[in-house]
Parts: structure tokens; C-alpha cells; sequence
């Protein structure tokens, strides 16, 4: 049996790369089919990879291992649970979407735009797939580095302020990580993710150590206070690194606090959950009202996507309180299985968020809200697929939107009904701006004479918006296999959370 | 008295010496137009060193002429290293000289007889022949620096560098003596490092073995360019033909390196208690100055001076760990750090051409337009420098903030890694330069079209990405060395 479909998904892209990159600036046609074959045949082994993984084993499944460093005894260890699978199938069919929507879209230098994201999209397969702590790391920060390019050649006017913040601050914060990751490896002699979430330690290390996680995933994920960055460097990306940004990166820092700070610090992790708790309740809150008042679309989506991280933040450490201190297993379950649900959820729906606004702004050049107005007049099937993305953003039921934040609020409230009331803002603040905001767009009468000219969505757009469309309904409508496929990862998952390891 | 045995173990210098010297009759008696010839024949004779130092290298340490000298596995490595950026530099050297009329039997003899001070250096057993080593390498910098002595920066450069460079070499003699003295104060007085090693414990005189360990501290802080000794960096970087600048930021890193190893472990390390504290002053302090100033620079070679200055500090951390652990981290630094300087400033010479000087940040301006190959190799060079994975700068990091770590200096890993992130900026800079901004309209920023420079740079910047994904066998190597 072929037992590398692993190291075959990262490498696929990363190595698909290199011919784009030599067609070159004078071919640019030529790297844009061999990105999108690419992207194709990477989507297509992630399928083999979905079928292949068994969802009623618990452990680790399609495990590969080979010493890596000999004398440090490091691994390159790649190994998927549900959890991963899901995100990886997640990042696979975004990266189709995000080089289908550049195509013509970027004209200048296309061919290292697209190198860019494949190598960017191997690397995130890589994340959710390392069981090697110092492999994950590496990943993890290599990811910025087409990202800061991404977003530093393509994006708007204040671009180099944006990614020079987007990279300093995401640095800051991994670099705690890599001492705590240090300092275990002093303690056990090894990296690999298993052998420290059953290593013993005393509850300061494990508090330091989870404060050096918490922070590392925290500006990934990013929570309040760390979410600055977010805003201007959704604003100044371009569509396509905008929608890889919302809809995968943002997830490493879920998956990672999935990864190490429950498994290693399992103690710590129960005794600061009141922090994260809290704080993911200002994210939902607190960002929910900053969203409102935005005049730029993109920013308001990238707040809204903080606010919607939240429930993800929120829904792993209700966990916490609720095996820890209530022993409500099964509403832990849930609350985490919602939690996981609203990551895939969010990579859908905030994606094609910012693929909406992209295609407005290919249009009009400009993301601020009065500038629109009526666009439906000029783009009805435009608006079909607007109305739905901001229905599902603010989680009305048959939508993706809806499962995950009905789960965690329901979770919640088993643990303490304050925390859901606060949860449940959501709904109504959630309604608020998106509503809001496609009336300002969409609705009413054409002020700007140029809306007016706005061309109907083309075939190829159609297409990218469809896509998202069909994920977003299926998982609103029918989220039983994906449940399935994570459900006995997420069962593990909690029975971590009650492991003392002092 | 010398065997034919100890004349074998010195192989390789004595065939450099050879080689040198009839490069200088060469140069002599060619006619100026097979002049260029000179460039391929030295070349040849640092391979050829290569391969002498590799294949003679005996399974065990072996010394020769009563303890002079050392031949191990460290000296080897280290050899090998420098003589093969060494190799580097003068591929990269010979577009630049042509272009300056410059090319000269001089400046690869000079070159040549300071990497025999380098080789020396490494291997040396005795306080004599570290500052015999020393001395060679640092007269022949001396007088490279000013090669271009027509201009206006040079000869301001070799004059700073000689000048700060002999107070330095007073200030080690100075120590070396005090040592020696002190080594004579209830035994006999020696001048050979491993018999130095246990002065400590029978000294009559500790307070001036301790003055003595000082004075040679500081001299080796100024070799590494460490702060406060790095006064001199800086100006030297900016002032040194570019060729030579690389020379200095890579062969004489790895000289620096073993000086700080048979000086501080074989010579003094019995006193690593009181070295490693010094050491660890001058990492936090190199770290600091380094990073900060280097924010503010826009020549980029002056630029590069400062993060030499970071980088040492660096090495400097695993050093500082004092235990095989963490010289075998601070080796694999000093060999990470050589390899991304030739990069670099390899990059710089590609760029550079008859009347345009490729030195200030600006003059990078949109190379991602103009020659998108050059830009992917400095970007290379500059994520490695900044220690972003997998690039090979970050695994050199990761090993010393180990080695600090394991040697219960966790404070100075924070440190360390607290400046890594304030070092961000001023590689991203370059990035930004490079990738973001427009070129000049009209400007002459334009690839050389040598092709011996151009794959020798591409494989140079390429193997930082490659020993960045695969760094295991030469972490072996180094930790071998040392014994583990």
C-alpha cells in the first residue's frame, strides 16, 4: 500500500511550484493552467486521503516517520486524525478556488502569485498534518513567508505597512513557543507530540508554558488583544491571500491550541480557561460591535472573522469547565464538536465573504460601503450568492454558519448560562452587521453612476462563488459526515482534558 | 626535534605556503594578459588544500612539533569551511576586480596567506601559534582592506582596522604573558594550552590568571566583533573592497570561532566558570547593539556589519554554554553564519558593475523586476539571516538557544530570541526593498553575466534552503568533534 499520501500532499504543491515559477512572467497562461493542474491533483489526493482514513479509530492514522536530525532525535512525523483531514480537504478546495479567482485578476507577475499560494497551501497542509513539535514550528513560521510576500507585492496602498505587521507580530509571538518547545525537549529528550502530552509536569512550568503557547496561537488565531494585525492585513491582501488568510491560516492557531496546549498542559490549560473564556467572549462581543461600524467591507469581515474565531476559542475551553469541573463529558463533546465545525465553517463562509468583495472591488476599485449601493440592480446573480455568504455569516440555520455556533451556544450553557447569553449576542449582532451591510451594498437605488456599469459575474467567478455556495449549504444542511469524520478524534480529544498530568 | 611525521600532519599549510609563494613568482613573471589565469590557479589551490586537510585527516587527534600544533576534528572542519568560502569569495571576486582593475597576484596571495593564518589558527596547541596564527590573518586583512588604495574609504578602513586591530593583539599578549606568568608561580611556566588547562589548581598567583583570562577575553571579543569590541566592524565592512568584506564575514568568522574554542576550552577551561559569564555579557550586549543599530542603517554593508555584530552574539550563546554541546551549536553557527555572509554579499558583487557599486539598501530597488533569480537568492540569504524556518539561519538559532538552555541560561535564551524578533525588521527591509518598491526609472541595477558567479551563488544561497531541510548530517558532524 502507498503509505506517503501524506508527504505526497505537502510536497505536491510545494514542488508544483517550481514550473510555475519557470514559465515565467512571459507565460503567464502556461503558469496559470499549471498552478490550477495543481491545485486540481492536490484537491483530488486529499480525496484519496478522505477515503482512506478510517472515522472509527481513534489514533493517529497514515502515520509516517523518518528520523530527521539523528542526533536530536527529531522526526519528520506527519500522522491525521478527523480533525485534520477536515482542515487539510478544507485547504485543498480552497486552493483551487483562490487560483481560479486570480486568474485574470492578477496581471502583474501571475506566475509568482501562484507559485506563492501553492507553496503556501503545502505548508498549511503541513501544519495540520506534523506530529513532530520542531517539524510543526517550522511549518508554522514558514507559512509567513509567502504570505508576507503575497500580500506585500499584491495588496493595496498601505501594503508594506500591513505585512511588515502581519509578519513582526505573528513572529512575536511563535518565538515563546520555540523556548517552551526547548524547554520540554530538555525535560523529554524528544519532540514528538505524543511522547509530551504524556510528559509530567509541575503546574508553574505548565502554566509558563501554556502562557508561551497561548500567545504563539492567540496572535495566529487572533483573540483580543492580539487581533490588530488581522484588520490591516485582510485590508491590504489581495482577494486571494485575504481568503487563504480567513479561511486557513486562521485555523493553524485553533488546530495548534488543539495540538499542544490541551494535550501537554492539560492543568494549566483547565485553570486559565476563565481567561480564554472570557476573552473569546470580548472577541464575539466586543469585535461584534467594532464590525458594525466599519466602512471598509473588508475590515468589517475581518472583524467579523474574530468574532467568529471566538466561538472556535470559546467552544475548546468551555470544554475545559465543563469535564474539569462539571463532568458533563458528552456537553463537552459538543461544545468542542462545535467548535471544530464553526473552523470549517468560518474557512467557507469568511472565504467567500472575501471573494464577494474581491469581485466588487475587480470592479470598482474601491472596498469602502458608500461607495456601493444597488449593486443588485447590476449584478443580480452577484447578489444571490452575496445574500446567501452573509446569511450564513450570520448564522441563520441551514447554513454552515448555524451548526457551529448553535452547538457552542448549547455547550455553554450546561457550563454557566451567562457565558451563552454573551455567546448568543452573536446572532443578533452578527445579523446586525451583515444585514446592514448588504443593505448598504446591495440593496436600494444606484447612487454611483459607475455601480451601475458593474458587469454581471462572469463564468469563471460563477464558478469560484458556486463552489463556495455548495459548502456552505451542504454543511448547513446535512454536517452528519463531517461529525462523523471528526467525532472519535474529538472523543479523544476530551478525554485529555481530564488527564492531571501534575 | 621535527620528524617527517609532524612535517605530514602540517601537510596542507606547509603545501599552502608553497602555493602561495609561487602564486607571488607567477604573478611576477606572467605576461599581464594570462594575468586572469592566476584567478583559476588559485582557486585550484584551495581545493586542492580541501582535499589535502580531508584526506590526510588522521582518525584521532594527533599533535605535532611538541603540542604546537593540533590536528583534529574541529581544526578540520573548520578548514574545510574556510577554505571553501574562501574558494567561494575569489569566484565571486573576479567580476568585481576585473571590472576595477584589480586583479592582482597580490590579493590571492594576501588572501591565500590569510587563510593559512585561519588554518593555523584552528589547530593551534599553544599560545604561540594562536597568536602566530592570528597575526598572519590579521596582516594580510589588514592589507587587503586597503587593496584599493586609490580610493577614499579603503585606506580610512585598514587604517581603523590596523589600528583598533594591534591594540587588540597587545591586549591578548598582554593576557597571554599573565597567564604564562601565572602559570609559573608554583610550577613551571608553559605556554601550551593543555598543560595551561590545569594552571588553576596549583597557581600560586589566581588573581592574575584571572587578569590574564580578561585581557585575552577581550581580544577574543574583538576578533568575533563582538560588542564592545565591534567599533571597528562597521567601518571596515563599509570601507573593504566588497570581495574582501566577504572574507571577513565569513573565513574570518570561522577563525575567530576556533581561536574562542582552543583559547577559552583547551587553554581555560577550568575557569569556564568565570569565562562563561563574560561570554554571556558580550552575547547580551552584541545582541543589543547589533540589532538596533543595524535598524537605522541604509548601506546595506554597513547594515550587514550590525548583524554581523548580532550574529556573533549569537554564536557567542553557544560559547557561552561552555560544554561540548554548545560549542558544537556555536560551530554549526559560525559555519551557518560564513555560509549566508558569502551568500549575501555574494549577491552584492553579482549585482555590482563597472561605475555602480551595489551598497546602499536603495540600490536593491525592485531587483524582483530587473532580475527576479538574484532577488530569490538574496531572499534566501535574508530570511536565513533573519532565522525564519526552514531556512538553514533558523536551525543554527534553534541549536545555540538550546545549547543556553541546557546550560540553565534560560534568561539568555529570551534574550537572544526577544532580539531575533527586534533582527526581523532590517532583513525584511531588504525583502521589502527588493520585492515591493518599483526600480529606479533608468537605473543600473542589472545582473552580471558571469556564469561561474552565477551558479556558484545560486548553489551558495540554494544550500541554505537545503541544509535548512536537511541539517542532520552536519549537526553530526559537528557534535562529533566535540565527542558526542
Amino acid at each position: 500500500m502507498f503509505n506517503h499520501l501524506l508527504s505526497l500532499l505537502i510536497w505536491l504543491p510545494v514542488v508544483g511550484a517550481i514550473p510555475v515559477l519557470l514559465a515565467g512572467s512571459a507565460r503567464p497562461n502556461l503558469a496559470r493552467w499549471l498552478s490550477l493542474l495543481v491545485a486540481v491533483l492536490t484537491f483530488v489526493v486529499s480525496l484519496f486521503l478522505l477515503v482512506q482514513y478510517n472515522p472509527g479509530g481513534a489514533a493517529m492514522q497514515l502515520v509516517e516517520s523518518h528520523l530527521w536530525i539523528a542526533s536530536w532525535g527529531v522526526h519528520y512525523g506527519l500522522a491525521v486524525d478527523g480533525i485534520s483531514v477536515a482542515l487539510i480537504v478544507m485547504t485543498t478546495f480552497v486552493g483551487i478556488l483562490v487560483i481560479a479567482g486570480a486568474w485574470e485578476v492578477i496581471q502583474d507577475k501571475p506566475h509568482q502569485y501562484m507559485a506563492a499560494m501553492l507553496i503556501l497551501e503545502g505548508l498549511l497542509i503541513g501544519v495540520f498534518c506534523a506530529t513532530d513539535a520542531l517539524l510543526f514550528y517550522a511549518l508554522f513560521e514558514a507559512i509567513l513567508i509567502p504570505m508576507f510576500i503575497l500580500i506585500g507585492i499584491w495588496g493595496g496602498p498601505r501594503r508594506v505597512y500591513a505585512t511588515l505587521k502581519f509578519f513582526i507580530y505573528t513572529f512575536f509571538g511563535s518565538v515563546f513557543m520555540l523556548i517552551a518547545l526547548l524547554y520540554l525537549y530538555q525535560k523529554a529528550h524528544t519532540f514528538d507530540l505524543a511522547t509530551l502530552a504524556a510528559l509530567p509536569l509541575t503546574f508553574t512550568e505548565q502554566a509558563w508554558i501554556f502562557f508561551a503557547f497561548l500567545i504563539a496561537f492567540a496572535i495566529k488565531v487572533p483573540m483580543v488583544p492580539v487581533h490588530t494585525w488581522l484588520p490591516d492585513a485582510h485590508v491590504e491582501a489581495p482577494t486571494g491571500g485575504s481568503v487563504v488568510l480567513a479561511a486557513v491560516m486562521l485555523k493553524v492557531g485553533t488546530y495548534g491550541m488543539l495540538r499542544f496546549i490541551l494535550p501537554i498542559v492539560p492543568d494549566a490549560g483547565a485553570h486559565f480557561a476563565w481567561l480564554v473564556i472570557v476573552l473569546s467572549l470580548v472577541a464575539i462581543v466586543y469585535i461584534g460591535y467594532v464590525a458594525l461600524v466599519q466602512e471598509d467591507m473588508k475590515k468589517l469581515v475581518a472583524y467579523s472573522s474574530v468574532a467568529h474565531m471566538g466561538f472556535v476559542t470559546l467552544g475548546i475551553f468551555i470544554a475545559f469547565m465543563l469535564v474539569r469541573d462539571q463532568g458533563h463529558t458528552d456537553m463537552a463533546m459538543l461544545g468542542m464538536q462545535g467548535a471544530m465545525i464553526q473552523m470549517i465553517s468560518h474557512g467557507f463562509v469568511s472565504g467567500a465573504m472575501f471573494t464577494c468583495i474581491g469581485v466588487m472591488y475587480d470592479r470598482l476599485h474601491t472596498r469602502l460601503i458608500k461607495d456601493y449601493g444597488g449593486v443588485i440592480n447590476a449584478m443580480p446573480w452577484f447578489g444571490f450568492f452575496y445574500v446567501l455568504f452573509a446569511m450564513a455569516n450570520c448564522g441563520l440555520p441551514g447554513t454552515s454558519g448555524f451548526v457551529g455556533e448553535f452547538m457552542v451556544i448549547l455547550a455553554s450553557f450546561t457550563a454557566n448560562p451567562w457565558i451563552a447569553l454573551f455567546a448568543a449576542f452573536t446572532l443578533v449582532i452578527g445579523a446586525g452587521y451583515t444585514l446592514w451591510l448588504v443593505k448598504r451594498v446591495l440593496w436600494g437605488a444606484i447612487t454611483n453612476p459607475h455601480v451601475a456599469e458593474m458587469k454581471e459575474i462572469n463564468g469563471r467567478e460563477t464558478f469560484v462563488l458556486a463552489a463556495f455556495a455548495a459548502a456552505v449549504l451542504a454543511l448547513g444542511i446535512w454536517p452528519q459526515p463531517l461529525v462523523h469524520l471528526m467525532d472519535s478524534s474529538v472523543s479523544q480529544l476530551v478525554q485529555q482534558l481530564a488527564i492531571h498530568k501534575i | 626535534m621535527p620528524t617527517f611525521n609532524d612535517i605530514l600532519i602540517l601537510l596542507p599549510e606547509f603545501y599552502l605556503v608553497a602555493a602561495a609563494c609561487l602564486l607571488l613568482l607567477l604573478d611576477a613573471f606572467m605576461k599581464p594578459a594570462q594575468r586572469p589565469l592566476l584567478h583559476w590557479i588559485s582557486i585550484a589551490v584551495l581545493l586542492v588544500a580541501i582535499y589535502l586537510v580531508v584526506a590526510g585527516q588522521p582518525p584521532q587527534a594527533v599533535t605535532a612539533f611538541g603540542g604546537m600544533f593540533v590536528r583534529d576534528d574541529v581544526a578540520e572542519i573548520l578548514k574545510v569551511f574556510a577554505l571553501g568560502t574562501t574558494a567561494m569569495v575569489f569566484v565571486y571576486a573576479r567580476p568585481y576586480l576585473t571590472d576595477r582593475k584589480l586583479v592582482s597576484g597580490e590579493f590571492y596571495t594576501l588572501m591565500i596567506f590569510a587563510v593559512l593564518g585561519i588554518m593555523l589558527l584552528v589547530s593551534a596547541g599553544n599560545l604561540v601559534t594562536v597568536y602566530l596564527g592570528l597575526e598572519l590573518l590579521s596582516l594580510s586583512s589588514y592589507a587587503l582592506v586597503a587593496l584599493n588604495r586609490d580610493a577614499k574609504l579603503p585606506p580610512e578602513a585598514a587604517i581603523k582596522y590596523f589600528v583598533l586591530g594591534a591594540l587588540a593583539s597587545g591586549m591578548l599578549l598582554y593576557g597571554m604573558s599573565m597567564v604564562y606568568g601565572a602559570s609559573g608561580m608554583g610550577g613551571t611556566p608553559t605556554l601550551d594550552l593543555a598543560q595551561l588547562h590545569n594552571v588553576m589548581s596549583y597557581t600560586t598567583a589566581p588573581t592574575l590568571l584571572l587578569f590574564g583570562l580578561v585581557f585575552m577575553v577581550v581580544g577574543i571579543g574583538f576578533k568575533l566583533g563582538a560588542a564592545p569590541f565591534h567599533m571597528w566592524i562597521p567601518d571596515v565592512y563599509q570601507g573593504a573592497p566588497t570581495p574582501v568584506t566577504t572574507f571577513i564575514a565569513s573565513g574570518s568568522k570561522l577563525a575567530a570561532f576556533g581561536m574562542a574554542y582552543r583559547l577559552l576550552d583547551a587553554g581555560m577551561g577550568d575557569l569556564s566558570q568565570h569565562w562563561h559569564l563574560m561570554l554571556a555579557v558580550l552575547a547580551v550586549i552584541s545582541l543589543a547593539i547589533g540589532n538596533l543599530v543595524a535598524i537605522v542603517q541604509t548601506n546595506l554593508k554597513r547594515m550587514l556589519a550590525y548583524s554581523t555584530i548580532s550574529h556573533m552574539g549569537y554564536l557567542l550563546l553557544g560559547l557561552a554554554a561552555a560544554g561540548p554541546e554548545g560549542y558544537a551549536a556555536a560551530m554549526f553557527y559560525a559555519i551557518c553564519y560564513a555560509l549566508m555572509g558569502v551568500a549575501a554579499f555574494g549577491v552584492m558583487l553579482a549585482l555590482t558593475r563597472a561605475g555602480f557599486e551595489c551598497e546602499e539598501i536603495a540600490d536593491l530597488k525592485g531587483l524582483n523586476q530587473k532580475s527576479p533569480w538574484m532577488a530569490f537568492l538574496m531572499l534566501l540569504a535574508m530570511f536565513s539571516l533573519a532565522g525564519v524556518p526552514p531556512l538553514f539561519g533558523f536551525w543554527a538559532k534553534v541549536l545555540v538557544l538550546e545549547a543556553a538552555i541546557h546550560a540553565n541560561m534560560l534568561w539568555l535564551a529570551i534574550v537572544g530570541i526577544v532580539f531575533a524578533i527586534i533582527g526581523l525588521y532590517y532583513y525584511l527591509y531588504v525583502v521589502k526593498v527588493m520585492y515591493f518598491d518599483k526600480p529606479v526609472e533608468g537605473g543600473a541595477l542589472q545582473a552580471q553575466p558571469d556564469q561561474p558567479l552565477r551558479v556558484v551563488l545560486s548553489l551558495n544561497a540554494l544550500s541554505l534552503l537545503a541544509l535548512g531541510l536537511y541539517w542532520g548530517p552536519l549537526l553530526a558532524w559537528c557534535r562529533h568533534a566535540f565527542g558526542l
